[in-house]
């Protein structure tokens, strides 16, 4: 596998193949390279947070290239940030559920969005992690090669647990023999 | 070669495949209407384990303390396939996969910040019960979590890093998980009737289902169930609809298409939820497939949609059924009510053929199939 590009955000702000390239929280960022996507407005910190990456990552790749490409992420928590927002909508007293806020308590709605966003139909994969572990996450990406031919693979880990404690260490790989 | 060499299911229709099997065949279902389950303001209609019969077969069998409904209900289920197998699950070659969707999310009911509900750590709970030494994988796909499951897997065995896998998919109801279908207005107040004139939506139920696969020649070389091909894809359309095309559907089922003959399926296993939508996505995939003729079916008026355990237990009933020759009835089906007209098996229909495909698809876009052969004739 060949990794052909990288960008990492935290709340110090976003690097991009390991230059920074703006100090800015998620919402900033937004702002500063993207801008014309209100469904953006709609998603939970998790997404808002895969979503920046992957933009930092492929808005400049032609749409031949993401089409089947796949899309492979990984993170300790879950949704769990939204699965307690969401836990306190069905208290006895305070009883109301929404969809809204309810589709946003699956991990993997992340690469829904990316997928969405890029048109990208190739494989859409979330893996839950007790820790961040490169070899674990290198085996499962390296190993869809085995069955399938993404054009390329977008991946990494994409964590969010506050306002000031978040990561996404996002990649582009491919293919020894394609790269 | 990758071979299914054990398989186990439990749910409220018994405790083994076989007893499982055998309640289909009779046409039975624990699907019924629950008022005041969970304390949910609304009745649902669904298909529960009983705790008190689980919690007891685990004190009686493992007399260990401190595991959840859920780890439980894995945990259980992989010990009889593991015995079954024959397999030492202690040994660095096997690797541990879970698939599941929320894990013990009821756990946050009762505290907020409760380490139960990390995923991966209930996995590795599950995985070191049986003295695994290895990180387990989890696949958490919503509603294709348990096809990811073994796809996974299988890629494990296929790039060699491990022997075997124990791949078990598992969902428990809560209070979050029904109330927030309940939301979507995707419930049916009846048993579902999948891709029925007459559906009006999904139930939701509980099953554990745990299947071993093996590089191994050795392992059980009676065993005739081998992996044939996989595939996931995205809609790339809407986070919680499916697409008006089938578009990652119908892709799944080309790549299939490209390993496995459709001269030699059975049956399509689908997802068959008992939606409006995703029954009609489903026919369309199908039939842009060029698969209006091959028997299709749908399993979910037995169970409902157990969400992380199906795709791993349909994937059982369908090699069941075709070691019966057989094609399960779709339970709720009666009348054509999908664009495309499926060949949808009503009743069981016997057959010859010992190949078939099982689809899943669900919130996130996401689409999964995998296709098995029985016998050596790969």
């Amino acid at each position: 596998m060949k990794t052909t590009a990288e960008v990492r955000i935290t709340p110090a702000g976003a690097e991009l193949n390991g230059k920074k390239i703006s100090e800015a929280n998620i919402a900033g960022l937004y702002r500063e390279f993207a801008g014309d996507y209100p469904k953006f407005f709609k998603m939970d910190s998790l997404c808002k947070l895969g979503f920046m990456a992957a933009e930092l990552l492929l808005k400049d790749l032609s749409a031949e290239e993401k089409e089947n490409a796949a899309i492979i992420l990984f993170n300790r928590n879950g949704s769990l940030i939204t699965d307690r927002n969401y836990q306190r909508t069905i208290g006895e007293e305070d009883y109301f559920p929404s969809p809204a806020l309810f589709v946003y308590t699956l991990a993997n709605i992340v690469t829904g969005e990316i997928a969405i966003r890029h048109k990208i139909y190739g494989e859409s994969s979330f893996y839950i992690m007790e820790r961040k572990d490169a070899k674990g996450m290198g085996s499962i990406v390296e190993s869809t090669f085995a069955t399938s031919t993404p054009t390329f693979i977008l991946t990494g880990w994409v964590d969010y647990e506050c306002e000031s404690d978040y990561l996404a260490e996002l990649k582009i790989v491919k293919n020894e023999k394609q790269a | 070669m990758i071979r299914k060499i054990a398989d186990n299911i439990i749910s409220p229709l018994g405790m083994t495949t076989e007893a499982n099997l055998r309640a289909i065949l009779a046409g039975e279902s624990q699907l019924r209407p629950r008022p005041g389950q969970f304390d949910l303001p609304e009745t649902f209609c669904g298909s529960l384990i009983d705790r008190g019969m689980i919690s007891r077969l685990f004190r009686e069998n493992i007399c260990e303390e401190g595991y959840t409904f859920f780890e439980q209900l894995c945990i259980l289920s992989a010990m009889a396939v593991i015995k079954e197998a024959g397999i030492d699950p202690a040994d660095k070659g096997v690797l541990f996969v879970l698939s599941s969707t929320k894990g013990n999310v009821d756990k946050l009911e009762e505290d907020c910040g409760s380490e139960a509900c990390y995923i991966a750590g209930s996995a590795e709970r599950i995985a070191r019960h049986f003295g695994n030494p290895n990180t387990p994988i989890v696949a958490s796909n919503a509603c294709i979590s348990g096809v990811c499951a073994q796809i996974a897997a299988i890629r494990q065995l296929l790039t060699g890093r491990y022997r075997t896998a124990v791949v078990i998919g598992c969902d428990v109801l809560s209070k979050f998980i029904v109330s927030g279908f309940q939301s979507f207005k995707a419930l049916s107040p009846e048993p579902c009737k999948p891709y029925d004139k007459a559906r009006v939506g999904l139930n939701l139920g509980e099953a554990a289902g745990t299947i071993i696969l093996t590089a191994e020649d050795g392992l059980r070389p009676e065993a005739d169930w081998q992996y044939a091909a996989c595939s996931i894809h995205n809609d790339a359309n809407h986070i919680s609809g499916p697409s008006r095309t089938g578009e990652g559907s119908y892709r799944v089922l080309m790549d299939i298409l490209a390993g496995v003959g459709k001269d030699e399926l059975a049956f399509v296993n689908a997802h068959g939820t008992a939606t409006a939508y995703n029954d009609e996505m489903e026919s369309i995939a199908i039939h842009r497939a060029g698969l209006d003729d091959i028997p299709v079916n749908g399993l979910k008026g037995y169970y409902g949609h157990t969400l992380g355990a199906a795709g791993v237990i349909e994937t059982i009933l369908s090699m069941h059924a075709i070691d019966r020759g057989t094609v399960l009835p779709t339970r709720g089906y009666a009348e054509q009510g999908t664009t495309y007209r499926l060949n949808i098996s009503d009743k069981a229909r016997a057959t010859e053929r010992k190949t078939f495909i099982k689809i899943l698809s669900g919130f996130g876009g996401s689409n999964a199939g995998i296709a098995y052969r029985k016998g050596g004739n790969a």
